[in-house]
This record gives C-alpha cells, structure tokens and sequence, in this order.
C-alpha cells in the first residue's frame, strides 16, 4: 500500500526527473535529493504546487561529509541494538545512514531543508550535494522568509555561498572570524580569540 | 591593671581594617549572567539561600555602581570584549568571581567559539567550580570573598 510519502516521491519524481538524485521514505518521513540546479525550481513549486503547499520552511541547516565513514568516530550508525523495546510499529529491521550520492569532493557538503505543509500536516526533507570548489546554492530567502538567517548561520559554519542573499554575513561568529568552524577540515584546537591569549 | 573594654565606648582598629570590615558586609554586585549557571546564582540570591545574609543582597545592574563583577556562565569570544569593557567601567575597589566551571576554565566547551576561562581576559578572586554549582559552593565562595575583601587583597 503506497503511503503518503510514497505518494510524494512519486509526484516529485514524475515532475522533476532530471533534478532528482535520490528518494527513500524512513518512518513515514520522505526524504528526496536533488540537484543543485534544480533547487529554485522545485522549492517553488513545492510551496506554490496546492497538491503539496510547504508554507513553512521549518529547518535550514548544513553538513559536511568530508570524512563521512572513514572512521569509526565519524561514521554514526544506528546498529547498536537498543536495551529498550522499540515502540515503534513496524519494527526497523536495519537502519543505516545512506545518502544516495557518493562522498567525494563533487559530493562534500549538503544543505538539508525541512518544509511543512500546515494545509496537509506532511513534512518534506530536501537535501541538496554541494561541491567543494564551487560551494553555492541559489538562496531561498525569498519564498520562505525564515531561510534569511539560516541561510546566513550554514554561511558562517560551512561556508557555503547562497546565491541571491539579500545580506549574506556572519551571523553567529564575528566579523574577524577566519575560516567556518564547522567543517571537518577547521583545526579542532584552532582558537581565534578577539581579546586574551590564544588558549 | 586590667582594663574592662566592655565599659569603654571606643575602640582602635586600622584604617583599612575598618574599610575591608564595612566593604565586605556591602558587596554591590554586578551579576554578568549567560547562561544557565543564572538559574543558580538566581536560587542562591533569592529567600531559600538568601545571598542577603552576607550583604550582598543588591545587585546594581550598572558596572559603575558595583563592586563585585559576577560572571555567570559561558563567555564567547564574541562577547570577551563586551565582557572587558563591564570591567573596565568599574570603579575600584573591584573584584571579580568566576561563577561556573564555565568562567573558570571553559568547561567542557574546548571549541573554537568558548573563552577557556575567564583569566585570560581579566584578574579574578574567587573561581566557583561546578556545572552548576550548588548554592551552598555558592555561599562558600561569597565567604571567601568576604575575606579576600576583608584583608584588602585585590587579585591585581
């Protein structure tokens, strides 16, 4: 039986088949990749398209898979076998973290949007790959006016550049800043202190 | 000949005796709160634990009224220089408590974003450890305090 999220993944990938990376509903969650190129296209037509209305654009945020699975540390899986029931129905038989496209440098970073629909009271999660050399996503501080800041925090953090940012600054960290402190590449002991030694 | 000085109406004390005996029962405070260790110094000021007792019940929430500068909490480096520039407005006799394992050495935020202890901005008299500490670490601090004031001991 085709669930709501199947439904979804569905009418996006009729839609839009040349910007869909990959698909997969977990949990009742859909979750869909696309490409870069594509993004305008498809969060306006999410908002816009009655069949889904995601009027709220709920999370922002940015990951950086430079290292993703190369170690122990940096590779979360979910095998470990919880102490208590699962209470969720149906069971999951195997949970693991899959992102549909390759970890490379074509591949690094990902920008994660999660949109809610109040009309359906369905959630969407929209993942975006980002390049290394080329770290830039159309902004989308003007369909949903929440991204403005979040657009700005995933700038400040992992660098990437959102194209058409009304004002693209730091927005947690200070103007002297160097460099974006949530890439894996950062120095993990690198302090730049405004006032005070370098501890 | 002995002297009964309970029937003497005067008595002789040091000048800066009598000074740290009046400074330690006034402590105008300025709480620099951040974070959540102000849930306790809240707990620690208020009726329960009544901060008040130690006369240092008043917190004046301009640097230039206080005498004790209570940081309370995590310190970003961001905020290090707003931080400096509160101690700089206060006038001396001036002391400082680091209030939180926050302030007194970054905790356990070792990040890029986290000032590792207060003392690398400016001098401190007193640091209460803990995450949060309980009033009564709270209240142990303040009475030390009251006799670093006492004895006119200033950590510069």
């Amino acid at each position: 039986m085709p669930t709501a999220s199947d439904e979804l993944i569905a009418r996006l990938r009729a839609r839009f088949p040349q910007h869909i990376l990959a698909a997969h509903a977990y949990r009742g969650q859909p979750t869909v990749t696309i490409r870069r190129e594509g993004l305008l296209e498809v969060a306006t037509a999410l908002r816009d398209d009655p069949a889904t209305a995601f009027d709220v654009l709920m999370d922002l945020c940015g990951a950086d898979y430079a290292w993703f699975g190369m170690s122990q540390a940096s590779a979360p899986t979910l095998r470990t076998p919880s102490p208590l029931p699962y209470f969720m129905s149906p069971a999951p038989s195997a949970e693991r973290w899959e992102r549909g496209v390759p970890h490379d440098a074509q591949h690094r970073f990902e920008v994660v949007y999660h949109f809610y629909s109040t009309a359906h009271r369905r959630r969407l999660r929209l993942k975006v790959p980002v390049s290394f050399a080329e770290p830039s996503v159309p902004s989308l501080a003007g369909l949903w006016a929440a991204a403005n800041w979040y657009e700005r925090e995933v700038w400040d953090m992992f660098g990437v550049v959102f194209e058409g940012h009304p004002n693209l600054k730091r927005i947690l960290m200070y103007e002297s800043f160097q460099g974006h402190p949530l890439r894996k590449d950062y120095p993990i002991n690198k302090r730049q202190p405004i006032i005070g030694p370098v501890n | 000949m002995s002297v009964d000085a309970a029937k003497l109406n005067w008595m002789t004390t040091r000048l800066d005796a009598a000074l740290g005996w009046a400074r330690k029962f006034s402590i105008f405070q300025y709480p620099f709160v951040t974070a959540c260790c102000g849930m306790e110094y809240m707990a620690t000021a208020t009726s329960h634990y009544d901060m008040d007792r130690f006369g240092a019940g008043f917190p004046r929430f301009s640097p230039r009224q206080a005498d004790v500068l209570f940081v309370v909490g995590t310190i970003s480096h961001k905020l290090a220089p707003m931080l400096r520039r509160v101690y700089d407005q206060m006038t001396e006799p001036k002391w400082v408590v680091a209030f939180g394992v926050c302030t007194c050495t970054g905790g356990f935020y070792d990040n890029y974003a986290t000032v590792q202890g207060i003392d690398t901005v400016m001098p401190v008299d007193v640091y209460i450890p803990g995450c949060p500490p309980r009033p009564e670490n709270v209240l142990d601090g303040l009475i030390k305090l009251q006799e670093k004031i006492a004895q006119g001991e200033l950590a510069r």
